[in-house]
C-alpha cells in the first residue's frame, strides 16, 4: 500500500472495495479510481491508441489522456472513463481497454516494434495495393486495433434529464478566483450560480499546503463554502462541467448526478444536461500543468508534477516510492514541496534553468531534496518506471525512481473563450496562450487568464466577480482579499529535451511523437490544423489539453516561427466529452417527441379504432369491426357507409388559423393564388398558396366570418410550416397590414360528417333558429351559431369525400360530446365512424390532390389546379411560377390512372414507361402518386404524375415496379373516378 | 511526385524519415495563371487536377484563404452515395461514386473509400413510397438501391433498434450497398498532392478580396492578401461563402447560406457496420476508420455565416441517435463543429458559367457536396477547359432558376432544409 499514513481529504472511516480487471482493492470515500489505484500500487492502468505502450495515470483531472477504463459492466458499460474523474464507490467495477489478452501482456504492443514504419500519416502512403484487399483486409484489420474501450450492447437501463436555470452571473470553477467572484457577487445580490466539474470546492486549494490567513487552506476554505451556502441567491452546483457557450449567454452544463453511486438514487436520473442562460458569466477554470516531451516520458509512473502534489496532498497516496520532479518553472517547485511535506520520499528536483529561484533552493535545502540545475531528463526505464538518466554540463547520471512528476508550464485552461471564434494570444514571458476576444458577457479571472498565483487568483476572481455583478445591475463593492504569500511563479519556455533517448511522445494517447511532427513539418503539413488532421495530435479524447501547446511548440521549432504566429488550434465544444444519453434527455421512446391526441382520441379508442401516427398526431386510421379480417374489408364498409349514408370523422389535425383585421382579404389575395377578399361573409372557398420559388406549398379552405374575419384550416402535416410563413409574411413583408394571426388548431375541435343523410344527422344537433338547409347552409357556406343546448360552433358546408358534407367546429373540450351527440344523432342512419384510410379512398376517387401530390415539387399546373390562379392580382410565387419550364408540353401533370385488367393492384411509386420501351430512366414518363381499392368502382385506382397529363387520357401505359415485380398495363384516364361534376356535393 | 508505395514507407523507416518531401509545394504567387480556382477544399483543388490532368492546363492555381480543406472539406461527415431521385442527379453523384471507386490508385494517396452501404430508414407511409420510389428511379438508372423490411435493415445493421414501440419504429430502409464513406481529409490532401505534382500552384492563406473584370465585362483577375493575380478564367469552387465571392465579380447568387453542424464520439472499437440515415427523425451515422462515430445534425432554421449553430439542432439529432441505438447514450460526444452550407432553391447545385465571361461556378451543395467530390470537380475542369458544360453538368445551370428547370430534390436531400 502506498496510503500515506495521515492527511488528505479522504474518509478513512469509509473504506470502498472495488475491483479493477478482476483483482479486488481497498480505498476510501473521497477517493477517485486512479487514486485508490495508486494506493494500491497498480501503475500500470492503460493501454494508448496506435502502439499499445502501457501507460500510468499522467494527471489528477479533467485533462487525463492516459488512465482510460472501461467503468462498471453490462449494458452500463462506459468505455474510455477517465480513472481521475470517476468517484470510487463500493463494489466499482473497472476493466482496462485496448489491450488483448491482457493490460500486462497485449500482443498489439508489437505495434511500437514498427513504430519507424507507423509514423505519421502512414496509412496514407500504403494499404492501395491490390484495390480490393482496402475493404477485406487492411481496413478491418485498422479498424479493429484502434478505437479504445467497448461500447454497451444493451440499452442503457438509467434515465437522463434535461433541465433550464436562469442566473445574473454564472461562476465557471470553484477554484480560489472562481469561490472569490462566486462570494463577491452573491454578496451583492446577484443571483449567482457555481459550477464545478470537480466533487467539491476549492480546486487546487485542495491540493495545496499554501498559507491562507496565516492558516492551513482547509480553514479558509471551509468559512467560503459556508458562506456560499448560506447566500440564498447562490447556488453551487458540484460535478457540474460547463462544455460550452452559446448564443445569447447560454451556457450547456453537464450534471454527474448519480455517477459517484453504483446505480443512480431511486427517482434520480444519472445526469442532468442544463441549459444555463446567464446574464455574465466569469470563467474561473484555473490552468493545466503540461508536460515536457523526453524519450520514455510515456512511461507508468511519469505524472504531472501538479498530480504528484494532488496525489500526496488530497488523496494521502504516494505514487511511488521514490519521486523526482523534472521542470523548469517554479510551481513545480512548491508541488515537489508540498507533496514532500504530506510524506511523499523527493529524492530529486532537476530544473533546466541553471539558476532556480535561491528561495526554492532553500526550500529543497530544508527538506534535504537533491537539486540538478541545468539537468534535463534523457531517458527512463522499467516497465513502469524505476529510473530515470539525467543529463547536465557535467555529464549523465541515472537515477532511482517510481515516479517523476514533469511540468513544462501552466497552460490556461480557455477553451470557453475560444467557442465563439476566438483567438488567444500568446505571452512570451508565461509561454502560454491567454485569452484574448471572449464570447459576449464572458470575462476571465484567475489562472484561466495566466495569473497563476494564488494572490493573483484572488485578485482578479473578486475584481471579475464586481465587475459581473454591476453589469447585471447590482451594486457590488471589493471586498478584503485573503491573504497569501505566494508570489507569481517564473519559468523558463521548455518544450522539448534534445536527443532523449526513445519515442518522445507529445500526444500520449494518440501516441504522435516528437518525431511525427517532423514528419509533418517536412512533408508540408506546418499550418496547425493540417499538423492535428495529419499526425491526430490533439484529437484524442482529452483534445490536446495536454499535447497540443508542446506540439505546436515544436513545430514553431521547426519553421522558425514565433509560437504566437504558429497559433492554436480551433477549440471545440464540449469541454469534456458528454454523454449522448444525457443531451437527448427524457426524449425518449414514446417520448421521443410529443404525442397529440385528438380531442375524440379517447372515444376513437373505446371504438377500437387503430391509430396512424401523422407527425406528432395520432389519428384513427380505420375503426375495424368484430368478424372483419384485414383493414381493406373495414375501409371498403367504412366507405360504403359514407358513399350510402353517413359516416364521421375527426379532422381537428387540420391546421386552423384565425386572421383578423381590416385587411385580411389584400392579405389572402396576396399569400394565395386565387383570390379571397370577394368572398362572401358566410362563404368558404378552397384556396392554394405557393412558396416564393413558385411551387405549391399548401391548400385547403378559409372561411369569412365576419368582414374582417376569416378562419383558414392547412393541411395537418403543413399547419406549423404555414403560420410560419403567415407570420414571415405579416411581419417581414407587409409590418403595414392590419392583420392579427392566431392559431387555433389546438383550440377547436373539428369533426366532420359526410354523406347523404349528414344533413338529417346535423339537424339534430344545432340549436335553434341555425338553419342548415340546403338553402340556409348551401354548399362552401360558413355559419357561427350554437349546438347541443348552448355549444358555440361553426359549420362549414364542406367536402373531402365528395359526398354532401359538413365540419363542425366546437371549442376542443366539447369536441368528443359532439361526436357522441352526432353519433346518437346518426344512429338511426347506421352513421359510421371512419378513419384517415377511408378518408383516403375516397379523396382518391374524387381525385383531390393530398400529400403524396403536394411534394413541394409540383406546381399549380401540375395538379391541375393552375385555373385557380388570378390573372388581375400579384401573389406569392407567381413570377416565379410564370417561368418557361413550368409550362412545357411534357411537365409530368397529375392524372388518373386504372388497371387494363380490373382485377390487378396497383402500386404507389411505380414508374410510367411507354408500352413496349425498356426500363430505363430514357423512358420513364412520370410514377403513381397514390393509389387505393375503390369500393364504389370495385377496382384498384390510382392518381399521380404523367408526360402530357390530360391530353393522353384514354391511353395505356405500363406502371413498373421493380421491387415488387410489379409490371401492369394502365390507362389514363380523368382523376375523378366518382361524381366528376360534384353534383352529390350540392344537393 | 515521389510514389507512395510500402517500399517507399520501409525505406524511409529505416532513414529515419528524413526523405519525405513537402506532398505540396508552398510557391510564391506569380503575376499570372491561365486559370483560377477560389477555394482549396476537395472540389476546388480536384478541378485544378483535371484541369491539369485531362485538360492539359498546368499554369494554373487554386487560391485559398486559409489551410487546405479547411472549409467544408473538413467539415463534412464523409457519406458518399448517389441513390437520387432524378436522372441528372444521379448521372452527376454515380460520375462521382466510379471515380472514388478508383481515387486512391489514381491520386496514389489511400482516401479509404469504403463502400460499407448506406441505410436510409423510412419511419412512415410517406417515407416507404417516396423511398420506393428512389429505388424504383435509381433502378431505372441502372444505380444499385434495394428496399428493405425493418429485420433485414436490422440484419444489416445489427446496432439498430427496430422495436415496434418506439415513437416512430422502422417501417423499412432503402439500402445502397456501393455508398459508403472516405477519409475527407485525405481527398483534400491527394488532389493537392497529385494536383501540384502536375504543376499547380497551391496558394495558402490567399484570400481572394476582389475580382477585376475588363471593360468588356470579362474577367482579367483577381485582388488578394498576396497581391493582385491575372488570369483569364476563374472557378469558383468556395462552398459557404460562394454568395460572398460572386459578389465580388457583381453576381447575386440564388443561395442561401446556413450553420450546419456535425460531432463525433471518443474513439470505440468497431459497433458500428454500416451508414445510416434517417430524415424523418432526423440523424445520420456512421463509425470512422478511428473508433468514433460520426454524427451528423441539421441545419439551423435561420441563414447565417457563424461556423456555430444552436446547440438544440446538436441535441435533437442526439435524441434520435439514442432513440434508434438505445445502447449507445453512454457514449459521448467528444467534438462538436458547425460549418456553411449553401443552398439552392431546388437543392441541386449549380456547376458552370456564369453571365460573366471566364468567370465559373461550383456551388450550392447544401449538405451533401463531400459525396460528390470527384464527379463535380471533374465535370468543372471540363467546363472552364471547354468554356462549355461536360454532358453531366449541363443541366445544373445557373440560368434553371430563370427557366424554371429545376432538379428539386429536396426529398433526396440528407438533411430537411
Amino acid at each position: 500500500m502506498s496510503r500515506l499514513s495521515s492527511g488528505g481529504l479522504i474518509d478513512r472511516a469509509t473504506p470502498l472495495a472495488f475491483t479493477f480487471d478482476g483483482r479486488s482493492y481497498k480505498g476510501f470515500a473521497g477517493d477517485t479510481l486512479a487514486s485508490a489505484l495508486l494506493a494500491n500500487d497498480v501503475r500500470l492502468v492503460g493501454r494508448s491508441f496506435k502502439y499499445h505502450r502501457p501507460r500510468g495515470v499522467f494527471s489528477a483531472g479533467s485533462e487525463e489522456p492516459n488512465a482510460l477504463v472501461e467503468l462498471r459492466t453490462g449494458a452500463r458499460r462506459e468505455p474510455n472513463t477517465r480513472a481521475t474523474m470517476a468517484e470510487l464507490y463500493e463494489g466499482l467495477e473497472a476493466t482496462s481497454q485496448n489491450r488483448w489478452p491482457s493490460l500486462a501482456f497485449d500482443l498489439l504492443s508489437a505495434n511500437q516494434w514498427f513504430s519507424s514504419v507507423l509514423g505519421a500519416g502512414f496509412y496514407y502512403k500504403t494499404f492501395m495495393w491490390p484495390a480490393a484487399l482496402w475493404e477485406k483486409l487492411y481496413e478491418p484489420a485498422i479498424r479493429r486495433a484502434a478505437g479504445l474501450g467497448r461500447a454497451a450492447e444493451q440499452a442503457d437501463p438509467d434515465s437522463y434529464e434535461k433541465a433550464f436555470a436562469f442566473c445574473d452571473v454564472l461562476v465557471i470553477g470553484g477554484g480560489p478566483s472562481g469561490l472569490l467572484a462566486a462570494l463577491t457577487a452573491g454578496r451583492a445580490g446577484a443571483r449567482v450560480i457555481l459550477a464545478d466539474e470537480d466533487t467539491i470546492l476549492g480546486g487546487r486549494l485542495n491540493s495545496a499546503r499554501t498559507a491562507i490567513d496565516d492558516a492551513a487552506p482547509g480553514a479558509f476554505l471551509a468559512r467560503a463554502r459556508a458562506e456560499l451556502s448560506a447566500l440564498p441567491n447562490v447556488r453551487v452546483m458540484p460535478r457540474t462541467t460547463i462544455f460550452g457557450v452559446y448564443d445569447g449567454g447560454t451556457y450547456g452544463a453537464l450534471e454527474r448526478v448519480g455517477d459517484h453511486l453504483s446505480v443512480p438514487a431511486p427517482f434520480q436520473p444519472r445526469q442532468r444536461y442544463w441549459k444555463i442562460v446567464a446574464k455574465r458569466a466569469v470563467l474561473c477554470a484555473g490552468a493545466f500543468d503540461r508536460p515536457i516531451v523526453f524519450g520514455g516520458n510515456d512511461r507508468p509512473g511519469v505524472m504531472s508534477a501538479q498530480a504528484l502534489r494532488t496525489y500526496a496532498v488530497r488523496y494521502a497516496v504516494t505514487p511511488g516510492r521514490n519521486a523526482v520532479v523534472f521542470a523548469n518553472n517554479d510551481h513545480a517547485w512548491s508541488a515537489a514541496f508540498d507533496a514532500a511535506d504530506a510524506g511523499v520520499k523527493v529524492s530529486a528536483i532537476v530544473d533546466v534553468r541553471e539558476t532556480p529561484p535561491p528561495a526554492l533552493l532553500a526550500g529543497a535545502t530544508a527538506r534535504n531534496i537533491r537539486v540538478i540545475a541545468g539537468g534535463e531528463v534523457i531517458a527512463t526505464s522499467g516497465k513502469c518506471l524505476s529510473s530515470i538518466t539525467v543529463r547536465t554540463r557535467g555529464g549523465t547520471e541515472t537515477l532511482q525512481a517510481e515516479v517523476l512528476g514533469i511540468s513544462g508550464g501552466a497552460t490556461p485552461n480557455l477553451a470557453l473563450t475560444s467557442y465563439f471564434g476566438g483567438r488567444p494570444k500568446y505571452d512570451a514571458a508565461l509561454a502560454a496562450f491567454v485569452p484574448d476576444q471572449t464570447p459576449p458577457g464572458l470575462s476571465v479571472a484567475g489562472a484561466a487568464a495566466g495569473q497563476f498565483s494564488l494572490a493573483q487568483c484572488f485578485a482578479t476572481g473578486a475584481a471579475q466577480g464586481v465587475a459581473a455583478a454591476r453589469d447585471a445591475g447590482f451594486a457590488a463593492t471589493p471586498a478584503p482579499l485573503p491573504e497569501t504569500g505566494d508570489t507569481p511563479t517564473s519559468l523558463s519556455a521548455f518544450w522539448h529535451v534534445q536527443g532523449s533517448k526513445g519515442l518522445a511522445f507529445v500526444d500520449f494517447q494518440n501516441d504522435v511523437s516528437a518525431k511525427d511532427i517532423a514528419i509533418a513539418h517536412k512533408e508540408g503539413f506546418r499550418a496547425v490544423e493540417l499538423l492535428k488532421r495529419y499526425t491526430t495530435l490533439g484529437m484524442a479524447t482529452d483534445q490536446g489539453k495536454s499535447s497540443n501547446m508542446a506540439g505546436l511548440a515544436i513545430m514553431a521549432e521547426l519553421t522558425g516561427q514565433g509560437i504566437g504566429e504558429t497559433g492554436t488550434t480551433l477549440f471545440r465544444p464540449p469541454f469534456t466529452p458528454v454523454a449522448l444519453g444525457a443531451l437527448a434527455g427524457h426524449h425518449r421512446e414514446k417520448d421521443f417527441r410529443p404525442t397529440r391526441p385528438t380531442p375524440t382520441h379517447d372515444w376513437a379508442r373505446k371504438q377500437g379504432a387503430v391509430f396512424v401516427e401523422t407527425g406528432l398526431w395520432l389519428r384513427a386510421q380505420y375503426f375495424p369491426k368484430p368478424g372483419e379480417t384485414d383493414w381493406l374489408e373495414t375501409v371498403t364498409r367504412e366507405v360504403k357507409a359514407v358513399r350510402s349514408s353517413v359516416g364521421l370523422i375527426d379532422v381537428s389535425t387540420f391546421g386552423k388559423i384565425d386572421l383578423q383585421g381590416s385587411d385580411v382579404g389584400v392579405f389572402l389575395d396576396r399569400v394565395y393564388i386565387n383570390t379571397f377578399s370577394t368572398l362572401a361573409v358566410g362563404k368558404a372557398r378552397y384556396g392554394v398558396m405557393l412558396r416564393e420559388d413558385g411551387l405549391v406549398m399548401d391548400d385547403g379552405t378559409t372561411a369569412r366570418l365576419a368582414d374582417d374575419h376569416y378562419v383558414m384550416t392547412t393541411t395537418t402535416a403543413n399547419a406549423a410550416k404555414v403560420y410560419q410563413h403567415l407570420e414571415f409574411c405579416l411581419q417581414v413583408l407587409w409590418p403595414d397590414l392590419d392583420v392579427q394571426l392566431a392559431s387555433i388548431s389546438e383550440q377547436w375541435a373539428q369533426i366532420a360528417i359526410a354523406g347523404p343523410k349528414s344533413r338529417e344527422v346535423l339537424a339534430q344537433v344545432v340549436d335553434a333558429p341555425l338553419d342548415v338547409s340546403n338553402t340556409g347552409l348551401p354548399f362552401m357556406g360558413a355559419v357561427e351559431g350554437r349546438v347541443m343546448g348552448g355549444v358555440k360552433a361553426r359549420i362549414f358546408r364542406l367536402s373531402f369525400s365528395g359526398e354532401l358534407g359538413y365540419e363542425i367546429a366546437v371549442p376542443a373540450r366539447h369536441g368528443e360530446a359532439l361526436t357522441r351527440a352526432l353519433m346518437a344523432a346518426g344512429a338511426p342512419f347506421g352513421i359510421t365512424p371512419y378513419g384517415t384510410e377511408a378518408l383516403g379512398v375516397m379523396r382518391i376517387e374524387k381525385g383531390h390532390v393530398s400529400g403524396n401530390e403536394l411534394t413541394g415539387q409540383t406546381s399549380a399546373r401540375d395538379l391541375g389546379l393552375g385555373k385557380m390562379a388570378s390573372t388581375k392580382k400579384d401573389y406569392i410565387g407567381r413570377v416565379m411560377a410564370g417561368r418557361p419550364a413550368f409550362a412545357d408540353r411534357d411537365r409530368a401533370t397529375f392524372i388518373g390512372f386504372k388497371p387494363v385488367d380490373r382485377a390487378q393492384r396497383l402500386r404507389a411509386g411505380a414508374h410510367f414507361l411507354p408500352l413496349g420501351a425498356v426500363p430505363v430512366m430514357e423512358n420513364d414518363e412520370g410514377y403513381m402518386s397514390s393509389v387505393a381499392y375503390s369500393p364504389t368502382l370495385d377496382h384498384w385506382i390510382g392518381l399521380g404524375f404523367l408526360k402530357g397529363g390530360r391530353a393522353r387520357i384514354g391511353q395505356k401505359v405500363r406502371a413498373y415496379d421493380p421491387v415488387r415485380g410489379g409490371d401492369i398495363e394502365v390507362e389514363v384516364c380523368d382523376p375523378g373516378f366518382v361524381d366528376p361534376e360534384g353534383e352529390r356535393l350540392r344537393v | 511526385m515521389r510514389r507512395f508505395s510500402l517500399p517507399s514507407l520501409l525505406s524511409e523507416a529505416l532513414n529515419a524519415h528524413q526523405g519525405w518531401q513537402r506532398q505540396w509545394r508552398d510557391p510564391a504567387p506569380k503575376a499570372s495563371y491561365d486559370a483560377i480556382i477560389i477555394g482549396g477544399g476537395g472540389h476546388g483543388l480536384g478541378a485544378a487536377y483535371y484541369l491539369a490532368k485531362e485538360h492539359g492546363l498546368t499554369n494554373i492555381a487554386v487560391l485559398e484563404k486559409g489551410w487546405i480543406g479547411g472549409g467544408n472539406a473538413g467539415r463534412n461527415t464523409t457519406i458518399i452515395r448517389s441513390n437520387y431521385l432524378y436522372d441528372e442527379s444521379a448521372a452527376l453523384y454515380e460520375h462521382a461514386v466510379k471515380l472514388w471507386e478508383g481515387l486512391s490508385q489514381e491520386l496514389n494517396y489511400n482516401v479509404m473509400f469504403s463502400q460499407r452501404g448506406v441505410l436510409m430508414l423510412a419511419h412512415n407511409v410517406h417515407d416507404v413510397q417516396s423511398f420506393k420510389r428512389h429505388v424504383y428511379s435509381n433502378r431505372l438508372n441502372g444505380i444499385d438501391n434495394e428496399w428493405m423490411t425493418p429485420q433485414e435493415a436490422k440484419a444489416f445493421c445489427p446496432p439498430l433498434n427496430i422495436s415496434p414501440d418506439i415513437r416512430y419504429p422502422v417501417m423499412g430502409a432503402a439500402l445502397q450497398r456501393r455508398g459508403g464513406t472516405a477519409r475527407h481529409d485525405a481527398v483534400v490532401w491527394g488532389y493537392a498532392r497529385a494536383a501540384d505534382a502536375l504543376g499547380v500552384d497551391i496558394l495558402q492563406n490567399c484570400e481572394v478580396t476582389g475580382i477585376n473584370r475588363g471593360p468588356d465585362g470579362a474577367v482579367t483577375g483577381v485582388e488578394t492578401t498576396r497581391g493582385p493575380i491575372k488570369a483569364k478564367k476563374i472557378g469558383v469552387s468556395a462552398a459557404g461563402h460562394t454568395s460572398v465571392v460572386m459578389g465580388m465579380a457583381g453576381v447575386r447568387m440564388p443561395l442561401e447560406s446556413f450553420p450546419l453542424q456535425a460531432l463525433v464520439s471518443e474513439p470505440v472499437k468497431p459497433c458500428f457496420p454500416c451508414v445510416l440515415m434517417s430524415n424523418a427523425v432526423h440523424a445520420y451515422i456512421s463509425q470512422s476508420d478511428k473508433g468514433e462515430l460520426v454524427i451528423g445534425a441539421g441545419t439551423d432554421q435561420y441563414v447565417s455565416y457563424s461556423q456555430q449553430g444552436g446547440l438544440h439542432i446538436t441535441t435533437h439529432t442526439l435524441d434520435a441517435i439514442c432513440e434508434l441505438f438505445p445502447q449507445f447514450t453512454r457514449m459521448r460526444m467528444l467534438r462538436s463543429w458547425g460549418g456553411i452550407v449553401d443552398v439552392t432553391p431546388d437543392r441541386s447545385p449549380i456547376i458552370g458559367k456564369t453571365p460573366v465571361e471566364g468567370l465559373y461556378v461550383n456551388c450550392g451543395w447544401g449538405t451533401g457536396g463531400f459525396k460528390a467530390t470527384p464527379g463535380s470537380a471533374n465535370v468543372f475542369a471540363h467546363t472552364i477547359a471547354r468554356d462549355e458544360p461536360h454532358p453531366i453538368n449541363a443541366p445544373f445551370t445557373l440560368d434553371r432558376f430563370r427557366t424554371g428547370r429545376l432538379i428539386d430534390e429536396a426529398a433526396a436531400a440528407a438533411v430537411a432544409h
